[in-house]
Protein backbone atom coordinates (compact mmCIF):
# COMPACT_ATOMS: atom_id res chain seq x y z
CA UNK A 1 0.00 0.00 0.00
CA UNK A 2 2.69 2.43 1.03
CA UNK A 3 4.51 2.68 -2.31
CA UNK A 4 4.49 6.48 -2.27
CA UNK A 5 7.79 7.84 -1.08
CA UNK A 6 8.86 11.42 -1.57
CA UNK A 7 12.37 11.75 -0.19
CA UNK A 8 13.78 15.09 1.00
CA UNK A 9 16.13 14.93 -2.02
CA UNK A 10 13.19 14.52 -4.38
CA UNK A 11 11.44 17.48 -2.72
CA UNK A 12 14.61 19.56 -3.06
CA UNK A 13 14.66 18.77 -6.79
CA UNK A 14 11.01 19.86 -6.99
CA UNK A 15 12.19 23.32 -5.94
CA UNK A 16 13.57 23.58 -9.48
CA UNK A 17 9.93 23.83 -10.63
CA UNK A 18 9.41 26.83 -8.36
CA UNK A 19 12.59 28.40 -9.76
CA UNK A 20 11.24 27.95 -13.31
CA UNK A 21 8.03 29.76 -12.30
CA UNK A 22 10.07 32.53 -10.64
CA UNK A 23 12.29 33.01 -13.68
CA UNK A 24 9.26 33.31 -15.97
CA UNK A 25 7.76 35.78 -13.51
CA UNK A 26 10.84 37.97 -13.42
CA UNK A 27 11.44 37.81 -17.16
CA UNK A 28 7.85 38.77 -17.97
CA UNK A 29 7.74 41.42 -15.20
CA UNK A 30 4.51 39.93 -13.80
CA UNK A 31 5.42 41.14 -10.32
CA UNK A 32 4.26 38.07 -8.40
CA UNK A 33 7.71 36.87 -7.27
CA UNK A 34 7.27 38.14 -3.70
CA UNK A 35 3.84 36.49 -3.35
CA UNK A 36 5.20 33.33 -4.93
CA UNK A 37 8.15 33.07 -2.50
CA UNK A 38 5.88 33.80 0.47
CA UNK A 39 3.40 31.21 -0.85
CA UNK A 40 6.09 28.55 -1.17
CA UNK A 41 7.54 29.24 2.29
CA UNK A 42 4.09 29.28 3.89
CA UNK A 43 3.08 26.07 2.11
CA UNK A 44 6.19 24.26 3.39
CA UNK A 45 5.82 25.53 6.97
CA UNK A 46 2.02 25.10 7.17
CA UNK A 47 2.01 21.63 5.62
CA UNK A 48 4.88 20.46 7.80
CA UNK A 49 3.12 21.65 10.95
CA UNK A 50 -0.24 20.24 9.89
CA UNK A 51 1.43 16.92 9.06
CA UNK A 52 2.65 16.58 12.64
CA UNK A 53 -0.64 17.89 14.08
CA UNK A 54 -2.67 15.43 11.99
CA UNK A 55 -0.44 12.56 13.03
CA UNK A 56 -1.05 13.48 16.67
CA UNK A 57 -4.81 14.00 16.27
CA UNK A 58 -5.25 10.72 14.40
CA UNK A 59 -3.15 8.91 16.98
CA UNK A 60 -5.03 10.07 20.08
CA UNK A 61 -8.46 10.06 18.30
CA UNK A 62 -10.52 12.38 20.55
CA UNK A 63 -13.83 13.90 19.42
CA UNK A 64 -13.09 17.30 20.98
CA UNK A 65 -9.71 17.51 19.28
CA UNK A 66 -11.20 16.55 15.91
CA UNK A 67 -13.88 19.21 16.46
CA UNK A 68 -11.26 21.79 17.38
CA UNK A 69 -9.28 21.04 14.22
CA UNK A 70 -12.44 21.42 12.11
CA UNK A 71 -13.21 24.71 13.89
CA UNK A 72 -9.70 26.01 13.15
CA UNK A 73 -10.08 25.07 9.48
CA UNK A 74 -13.45 26.88 9.27
CA UNK A 75 -12.11 29.94 11.12
CA UNK A 76 -9.11 30.25 8.78
CA UNK A 77 -11.31 29.79 5.71
CA UNK A 78 -13.60 32.58 6.95
CA UNK A 79 -10.60 34.85 7.56
CA UNK A 80 -9.44 34.26 4.00
CA UNK A 81 -12.89 34.76 2.43
CA UNK A 82 -13.16 38.00 4.42
CA UNK A 83 -10.07 39.32 2.62
CA UNK A 84 -11.95 39.01 -0.68
CA UNK A 85 -14.92 40.97 0.68
CA UNK A 86 -13.12 44.26 0.07
CA UNK A 87 -14.89 46.14 2.82
CA UNK A 88 -18.35 44.52 2.90
CA UNK A 89 -19.42 45.21 6.51
CA UNK A 90 -19.45 42.16 8.82
CA UNK A 91 -17.97 40.00 6.05
CA UNK A 92 -15.99 37.88 8.52
CA UNK A 93 -19.07 36.88 10.53
CA UNK A 94 -21.02 36.27 7.33
CA UNK A 95 -18.21 34.13 5.91
CA UNK A 96 -17.87 32.22 9.17
CA UNK A 97 -21.60 31.44 9.25
CA UNK A 98 -21.65 30.45 5.58
CA UNK A 99 -18.56 28.24 5.72
CA UNK A 100 -19.47 26.68 9.07
CA UNK A 101 -23.00 25.86 7.91
CA UNK A 102 -21.94 24.47 4.53
CA UNK A 103 -19.14 22.39 6.07
CA UNK A 104 -21.11 21.06 9.02
CA UNK A 105 -24.30 20.29 7.05
CA UNK A 106 -22.32 18.44 4.37
CA UNK A 107 -20.26 16.50 6.92
CA UNK A 108 -23.37 15.62 8.91
CA UNK A 109 -25.09 14.24 5.80
CA UNK A 110 -21.99 12.27 4.84
CA UNK A 111 -21.66 10.80 8.33
CA UNK A 112 -25.38 9.97 8.52
CA UNK A 113 -25.18 8.31 5.12
CA UNK A 114 -22.20 6.30 6.28
CA UNK A 115 -20.00 7.70 3.52
CA UNK A 116 -17.41 8.86 6.02
CA UNK A 117 -16.82 7.79 9.58
CA UNK A 118 -16.41 10.21 12.46
CA UNK A 119 -12.73 9.59 12.85
CA UNK A 120 -10.07 12.29 12.59
CA UNK A 121 -8.41 10.61 9.60
CA UNK A 122 -11.61 11.10 7.61
CA UNK A 123 -13.34 14.12 9.14
CA UNK A 124 -10.37 16.49 9.12
CA UNK A 125 -9.34 16.08 5.45
CA UNK A 126 -12.95 16.10 4.25
CA UNK A 127 -13.67 19.26 6.29
CA UNK A 128 -10.60 20.89 4.79
CA UNK A 129 -11.76 20.09 1.27
CA UNK A 130 -15.27 21.38 1.89
CA UNK A 131 -14.21 24.54 3.74
CA UNK A 132 -11.58 25.47 1.17
CA UNK A 133 -14.00 25.07 -1.74
CA UNK A 134 -16.67 27.05 0.10
CA UNK A 135 -14.05 29.72 0.86
CA UNK A 136 -13.09 30.08 -2.80
CA UNK A 137 -16.75 30.15 -3.90
CA UNK A 138 -17.63 32.81 -1.31
CA UNK A 139 -14.58 34.91 -2.21
CA UNK A 140 -15.59 34.87 -5.88
CA UNK A 141 -19.18 35.69 -4.99
CA UNK A 142 -18.07 38.70 -2.91
CA UNK A 143 -15.93 39.96 -5.76
CA UNK A 144 -18.79 39.59 -8.21
CA UNK A 145 -21.18 41.46 -5.87
CA UNK A 146 -18.71 44.30 -5.35
CA UNK A 147 -18.21 44.71 -9.08
CA UNK A 148 -21.93 44.48 -9.90
CA UNK A 149 -23.06 46.91 -7.21
CA UNK A 150 -20.47 49.36 -8.54
CA UNK A 151 -21.08 48.89 -12.28
CA UNK A 152 -24.86 48.52 -12.04
CA UNK A 153 -25.41 51.24 -9.46
CA UNK A 154 -27.79 53.20 -11.71
CA UNK A 155 -29.90 50.11 -12.42
CA UNK A 156 -30.20 49.36 -8.70
CA UNK A 157 -31.14 52.99 -7.99
CA UNK A 158 -33.87 52.81 -10.62
CA UNK A 159 -35.27 49.61 -9.15
CA UNK A 160 -35.36 51.25 -5.72
CA UNK A 161 -37.01 54.35 -7.18
CA UNK A 162 -39.71 52.15 -8.73
CA UNK A 163 -40.51 50.84 -5.26
CA UNK A 164 -38.56 47.59 -5.17
CA UNK A 165 -37.53 46.22 -1.80
CA UNK A 166 -33.86 45.42 -1.22
CA UNK A 167 -34.22 41.80 -2.31
CA UNK A 168 -36.00 42.75 -5.53
CA UNK A 169 -33.48 45.53 -6.27
CA UNK A 170 -30.53 43.18 -5.75
CA UNK A 171 -31.88 39.85 -7.06
CA UNK A 172 -30.05 40.00 -10.39
CA UNK A 173 -26.75 40.83 -8.66
CA UNK A 174 -27.15 38.11 -6.02
CA UNK A 175 -27.99 35.51 -8.68
CA UNK A 176 -24.93 36.49 -10.71
CA UNK A 177 -22.71 36.34 -7.59
CA UNK A 178 -23.94 32.83 -6.67
CA UNK A 179 -23.38 31.68 -10.27
CA UNK A 180 -19.86 33.15 -10.23
CA UNK A 181 -19.07 31.53 -6.89
CA UNK A 182 -20.25 28.10 -8.00
CA UNK A 183 -18.79 28.22 -11.51
CA UNK A 184 -15.39 26.63 -10.69
CA UNK A 185 -17.03 23.74 -8.80
CA UNK A 186 -19.55 23.13 -11.59
CA UNK A 187 -16.84 23.34 -14.27
CA UNK A 188 -14.73 20.99 -12.25
CA UNK A 189 -17.66 18.54 -11.87
CA UNK A 190 -18.22 18.65 -15.63
CA UNK A 191 -14.60 17.96 -16.49
CA UNK A 192 -13.59 15.64 -13.68
CA UNK A 193 -11.98 12.54 -15.11
CA UNK A 194 -11.66 13.94 -18.63
CA UNK A 195 -9.50 16.97 -17.82
CA UNK A 196 -8.48 16.68 -14.19
CA UNK A 197 -7.84 13.71 -11.99
CA UNK A 198 -8.58 15.35 -8.67
CA UNK A 199 -6.28 15.38 -5.68
CA UNK A 200 -8.18 12.97 -3.47
CA UNK A 201 -8.61 10.35 -6.17
CA UNK A 202 -5.02 10.71 -7.35
CA UNK A 203 -3.82 10.50 -3.76
CA UNK A 204 -5.72 7.28 -3.14
CA UNK A 205 -4.45 5.72 -6.38
CA UNK A 206 -0.90 6.86 -5.54
CA UNK A 207 -1.30 5.19 -2.16
CA UNK A 208 -2.25 1.91 -3.83
CA UNK A 209 -6.06 1.94 -3.43
CA UNK A 210 -8.05 0.20 -6.17
CA UNK A 211 -8.86 2.95 -8.75
CA UNK A 212 -12.55 1.94 -8.87
CA UNK A 213 -12.81 2.53 -5.10
CA UNK A 214 -10.87 5.77 -5.43
CA UNK A 215 -13.35 6.86 -8.11
CA UNK A 216 -16.32 6.15 -5.86
CA UNK A 217 -14.75 8.38 -3.24
CA UNK A 218 -14.17 11.06 -5.86
CA UNK A 219 -17.82 10.92 -6.96
CA UNK A 220 -18.80 11.46 -3.34
CA UNK A 221 -16.34 14.37 -3.08
CA UNK A 222 -17.75 15.94 -6.26
CA UNK A 223 -21.30 15.76 -4.89
CA UNK A 224 -20.30 17.07 -1.49
CA UNK A 225 -18.41 20.02 -2.99
CA UNK A 226 -21.41 20.91 -5.17
CA UNK A 227 -23.62 20.93 -2.09
CA UNK A 228 -21.12 22.82 0.06
CA UNK A 229 -20.36 25.57 -2.46
CA UNK A 230 -24.03 26.15 -3.20
CA UNK A 231 -24.97 26.28 0.50
CA UNK A 232 -21.98 28.53 1.27
CA UNK A 233 -22.50 30.93 -1.66
CA UNK A 234 -26.23 31.26 -1.05
CA UNK A 235 -25.83 31.98 2.67
CA UNK A 236 -22.96 34.44 2.13
CA UNK A 237 -24.69 36.33 -0.72
CA UNK A 238 -28.06 36.60 1.00
CA UNK A 239 -26.45 37.82 4.22
CA UNK A 240 -24.08 40.21 2.41
CA UNK A 241 -26.31 42.03 -0.10
CA UNK A 242 -28.26 44.09 2.50
CA UNK A 243 -24.89 45.52 3.63
CA UNK A 244 -24.77 47.56 0.41
CA UNK A 245 -27.75 49.62 1.61
CA UNK A 246 -28.37 51.98 4.50
CA UNK A 247 -31.32 51.88 6.87
CA UNK A 248 -33.31 54.19 4.54
CA UNK A 249 -33.16 51.58 1.76
CA UNK A 250 -30.71 53.67 -0.25
CA UNK A 251 -27.49 52.44 -1.81
CA UNK A 252 -24.68 53.20 0.60
CA UNK A 253 -21.46 54.87 -0.52
CA UNK A 254 -19.72 51.52 -0.22
CA UNK A 255 -21.27 50.37 -3.50
CA UNK A 256 -19.91 53.36 -5.42
CA UNK A 257 -16.27 52.71 -4.56
CA UNK A 258 -16.09 49.02 -3.82
CA UNK A 259 -15.00 47.60 -7.17
CA UNK A 260 -11.28 47.76 -7.60
CA UNK B 1 -54.43 76.29 -1.63
CA UNK B 2 -55.89 72.80 -1.35
CA UNK B 3 -54.40 70.39 1.16
CA UNK B 4 -50.70 70.09 0.31
CA UNK B 5 -49.44 66.73 -0.89
CA UNK B 6 -45.94 67.85 0.17
CA UNK B 7 -45.23 70.15 3.08
CA UNK B 8 -41.50 70.82 3.08
CA UNK B 9 -40.15 72.60 6.16
CA UNK B 10 -36.56 73.81 6.53
CA UNK B 11 -35.23 71.12 4.25
CA UNK B 12 -31.44 70.89 4.05
CA UNK B 13 -29.05 68.37 2.56
CA UNK B 14 -25.35 68.10 3.17
CA UNK B 15 -23.07 65.68 1.33
CA UNK B 16 -19.90 65.41 3.38
CA UNK B 17 -18.80 69.01 3.92
CA UNK B 18 -20.78 70.24 0.94
CA UNK B 19 -24.09 71.88 1.86
CA UNK B 20 -26.22 71.33 -1.25
CA UNK B 21 -29.66 72.49 -0.05
CA UNK B 22 -30.33 75.14 2.61
CA UNK B 23 -33.46 75.59 4.66
CA UNK B 24 -36.04 75.07 1.90
CA UNK B 25 -39.65 75.60 2.87
CA UNK B 26 -42.38 75.04 0.34
CA UNK B 27 -45.85 73.54 0.10
CA UNK B 28 -46.95 71.70 -3.00
CA UNK B 29 -50.66 71.26 -3.62
CA UNK B 30 -52.31 67.98 -4.59
CA UNK B 31 -52.63 67.86 -8.36
CA UNK B 32 -50.11 70.68 -8.89
CA UNK B 33 -48.01 70.91 -12.02
CA UNK B 34 -44.82 72.43 -10.67
CA UNK B 35 -41.86 73.27 -12.86
CA UNK B 36 -38.50 73.49 -11.09
CA UNK B 37 -35.83 75.59 -12.75
CA UNK B 38 -32.39 76.87 -11.89
CA UNK B 39 -28.76 76.75 -12.96
CA UNK B 40 -26.86 73.46 -13.19
CA UNK B 41 -25.65 72.33 -9.77
CA UNK B 42 -28.17 74.47 -7.91
CA UNK B 43 -29.73 71.45 -6.17
CA UNK B 44 -32.84 70.76 -8.29
CA UNK B 45 -32.20 67.04 -8.71
CA UNK B 46 -31.19 66.72 -5.06
CA UNK B 47 -34.52 68.31 -4.09
CA UNK B 48 -36.43 65.77 -6.21
CA UNK B 49 -34.38 62.87 -4.84
CA UNK B 50 -35.11 63.99 -1.29
CA UNK B 51 -38.83 64.03 -2.10
CA UNK B 52 -38.42 60.53 -3.58
CA UNK B 53 -36.56 59.26 -0.45
CA UNK B 54 -33.60 58.33 -2.64
CA UNK B 55 -31.66 60.69 -0.35
CA UNK B 56 -32.32 61.44 3.30
CA UNK B 57 -32.52 65.08 4.48
CA UNK B 58 -29.80 66.16 6.88
CA UNK B 59 -32.16 68.80 8.32
CA UNK B 60 -35.83 69.69 8.10
CA UNK B 61 -38.84 67.54 7.28
CA UNK B 62 -40.91 66.46 4.31
CA UNK B 63 -44.55 65.71 5.07
CA UNK B 64 -46.39 63.62 2.49
CA UNK B 65 -50.19 63.63 2.77
CA UNK B 66 -49.84 65.00 6.29
CA UNK B 67 -47.38 62.36 7.54
CA UNK B 68 -43.62 62.52 7.79
CA UNK B 69 -42.23 60.76 4.71
CA UNK B 70 -39.82 58.78 6.90
CA UNK B 71 -42.75 56.98 8.55
CA UNK B 72 -43.91 55.34 5.31
CA UNK B 73 -42.51 51.95 4.27
CA UNK B 74 -40.01 52.96 1.56
CA UNK B 75 -41.18 50.62 -1.24
CA UNK B 76 -44.83 51.68 -0.84
CA UNK B 77 -43.88 55.38 -0.68
CA UNK B 78 -41.70 55.14 -3.78
CA UNK B 79 -44.47 53.38 -5.69
CA UNK B 80 -46.66 56.42 -4.93
CA UNK B 81 -43.95 59.06 -5.44
CA UNK B 82 -42.40 57.93 -8.68
CA UNK B 83 -39.02 59.35 -9.67
CA UNK B 84 -37.98 59.35 -13.36
CA UNK B 85 -34.29 59.65 -14.12
CA UNK B 86 -32.78 61.94 -16.75
CA UNK B 87 -30.83 59.11 -18.36
CA UNK B 88 -32.69 55.95 -17.41
CA UNK B 89 -31.17 52.50 -17.46
CA UNK B 90 -33.29 49.67 -18.82
CA UNK B 91 -33.02 46.23 -17.19
CA UNK B 92 -32.57 42.73 -18.50
CA UNK B 93 -32.69 41.82 -22.17
CA UNK B 94 -35.95 43.09 -23.60
CA UNK B 95 -38.61 45.75 -23.14
CA UNK B 96 -40.81 43.02 -21.60
CA UNK B 97 -38.28 42.53 -18.76
CA UNK B 98 -38.67 46.23 -17.91
CA UNK B 99 -42.42 46.31 -18.01
CA UNK B 100 -42.70 43.07 -16.01
CA UNK B 101 -40.70 44.57 -13.12
CA UNK B 102 -43.44 46.87 -11.73
CA UNK B 103 -45.80 43.85 -11.65
CA UNK B 104 -43.13 41.68 -10.03
CA UNK B 105 -42.42 44.10 -7.18
CA UNK B 106 -46.16 44.29 -6.43
CA UNK B 107 -46.43 40.51 -6.42
CA UNK B 108 -48.71 40.51 -9.48
CA UNK B 109 -48.66 38.49 -12.68
CA UNK B 110 -47.55 40.36 -15.79
CA UNK B 111 -50.58 41.85 -17.55
CA UNK B 112 -49.57 41.94 -21.22
CA UNK B 113 -52.65 43.87 -22.36
CA UNK B 114 -51.94 46.59 -19.83
CA UNK B 115 -48.28 46.73 -20.92
CA UNK B 116 -49.26 46.96 -24.62
CA UNK B 117 -51.76 49.74 -23.90
CA UNK B 118 -49.04 51.61 -21.99
CA UNK B 119 -46.60 51.21 -24.89
CA UNK B 120 -49.30 52.48 -27.25
CA UNK B 121 -49.76 55.56 -25.07
CA UNK B 122 -46.19 56.60 -25.93
CA UNK B 123 -46.59 55.57 -29.59
CA UNK B 124 -44.52 52.40 -29.30
CA UNK B 125 -45.83 49.33 -31.13
CA UNK B 126 -46.78 45.93 -29.69
CA UNK B 127 -43.78 44.37 -31.48
CA UNK B 128 -41.57 46.53 -29.30
CA UNK B 129 -42.44 44.38 -26.25
CA UNK B 130 -39.95 41.66 -27.16
CA UNK B 131 -37.37 43.93 -28.71
CA UNK B 132 -33.87 43.74 -27.20
CA UNK B 133 -33.15 46.94 -25.29
CA UNK B 134 -29.78 47.38 -27.01
CA UNK B 135 -31.67 48.02 -30.27
CA UNK B 136 -33.67 50.94 -28.86
CA UNK B 137 -32.90 54.60 -29.63
CA UNK B 138 -32.43 57.11 -26.81
CA UNK B 139 -35.97 58.43 -27.26
CA UNK B 140 -37.45 54.91 -27.23
CA UNK B 141 -35.51 54.05 -24.06
CA UNK B 142 -36.82 57.16 -22.31
CA UNK B 143 -40.40 56.32 -23.35
CA UNK B 144 -40.07 52.70 -22.13
CA UNK B 145 -38.64 53.99 -18.83
CA UNK B 146 -41.54 56.41 -18.46
CA UNK B 147 -44.05 53.65 -19.17
CA UNK B 148 -42.28 51.55 -16.52
CA UNK B 149 -42.90 54.33 -13.99
CA UNK B 150 -46.52 54.82 -15.04
CA UNK B 151 -47.85 51.25 -15.45
CA UNK B 152 -49.31 51.69 -11.99
CA UNK B 153 -50.58 55.24 -11.54
CA UNK B 154 -48.61 57.03 -8.79
CA UNK B 155 -49.85 59.99 -6.75
CA UNK B 156 -46.77 62.03 -7.65
CA UNK B 157 -44.51 62.00 -10.67
CA UNK B 158 -41.02 63.47 -10.21
CA UNK B 159 -39.44 64.15 -13.59
CA UNK B 160 -35.73 64.92 -13.57
CA UNK B 161 -35.09 66.59 -16.94
CA UNK B 162 -36.55 63.61 -18.74
CA UNK B 163 -37.08 65.45 -22.03
CA UNK B 164 -33.51 66.81 -22.22
CA UNK B 165 -31.86 65.56 -25.38
CA UNK B 166 -35.08 64.18 -26.89
CA UNK B 167 -36.17 65.11 -30.41
CA UNK B 168 -39.20 67.35 -30.89
CA UNK B 169 -41.58 64.49 -31.78
CA UNK B 170 -40.60 62.38 -28.77
CA UNK B 171 -40.88 65.41 -26.48
CA UNK B 172 -44.41 65.92 -27.82
CA UNK B 173 -45.34 62.27 -27.08
CA UNK B 174 -43.88 62.46 -23.57
CA UNK B 175 -45.58 65.78 -22.80
CA UNK B 176 -48.97 64.53 -23.98
CA UNK B 177 -48.67 61.42 -21.77
CA UNK B 178 -47.69 63.46 -18.72
CA UNK B 179 -50.50 65.92 -19.41
CA UNK B 180 -53.01 63.05 -19.46
CA UNK B 181 -51.77 61.83 -16.07
CA UNK B 182 -51.88 65.35 -14.70
CA UNK B 183 -55.48 65.70 -15.80
CA UNK B 184 -56.28 62.47 -13.97
CA UNK B 185 -55.05 64.05 -10.71
CA UNK B 186 -51.38 63.06 -10.58
CA UNK B 187 -49.15 65.74 -9.05
CA UNK B 188 -46.26 66.45 -11.40
CA UNK B 189 -42.95 68.06 -10.43
CA UNK B 190 -40.57 68.49 -13.33
CA UNK B 191 -37.02 69.78 -13.36
CA UNK B 192 -36.12 71.49 -16.63
CA UNK B 193 -33.67 73.83 -18.31
CA UNK B 194 -35.94 74.25 -21.33
CA UNK B 195 -36.96 77.93 -21.59
CA UNK B 196 -40.18 77.04 -23.46
CA UNK B 197 -41.23 74.68 -20.66
CA UNK B 198 -40.31 77.31 -18.04
CA UNK B 199 -42.31 79.97 -19.87
CA UNK B 200 -45.32 77.63 -20.13
CA UNK B 201 -45.16 76.54 -16.47
CA UNK B 202 -48.35 76.59 -14.37
CA UNK B 203 -46.27 76.99 -11.21
CA UNK B 204 -42.60 77.74 -11.10
CA UNK B 205 -40.05 77.08 -8.36
CA UNK B 206 -36.63 78.55 -8.97
CA UNK B 207 -33.68 77.13 -7.06
CA UNK B 208 -30.31 78.86 -6.93
CA UNK B 209 -27.32 77.80 -4.82
CA UNK B 210 -29.50 75.35 -2.92
CA UNK B 211 -32.11 77.94 -1.95
CA UNK B 212 -35.57 78.70 -3.24
CA UNK B 213 -35.27 81.87 -5.27
CA UNK B 214 -38.91 82.61 -6.02
CA UNK B 215 -41.63 80.89 -4.01
CA UNK B 216 -44.18 78.92 -5.92
CA UNK B 217 -47.41 80.73 -6.77
CA UNK B 218 -50.79 79.11 -7.03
Amino acid sequence: MNNLIVSPTALAFAVVLVVIALVINLKEKIGLERDMIIGVIRAVIQLTIVGYVLTYIIKIDRIWLTGLMVAIIIFNAALNANKRADGIPHAFIISLLAIATSTLVTILLLVLAGAVRFTPSQIVPVSGMIASNAMVAIGLAYRSMNTSFHDQRQGVLERLALGANLKQASAHIVQMAIRTGMAPTIDSAKTVGIVSLPGMMSGLIFAGVDPTKAIMYQIMVTFMLLAATSIGSVIACYLAYPRYYNSDMQLSDKSSNSAK
Amino acid sequence: MTEPIFDVQGLGYKNGKNQILHDMTVQIAKGANLTIAGPSGSGKSTFLRLLATLLTPTSGTVMFNGKDQSTYPKPLYRQQVSYCFQQPTLFGETVRDNLAFPFEIRGQNFDEQKALAALDSVELTAEMLDQPIIELSGGEKQRVALVRNLLFKPQVLLLDEISAGLDVDTKGVVHRLIQSYRESGVTVLSVTHDETEIAAADDLLRIRDGRIEVPTHE
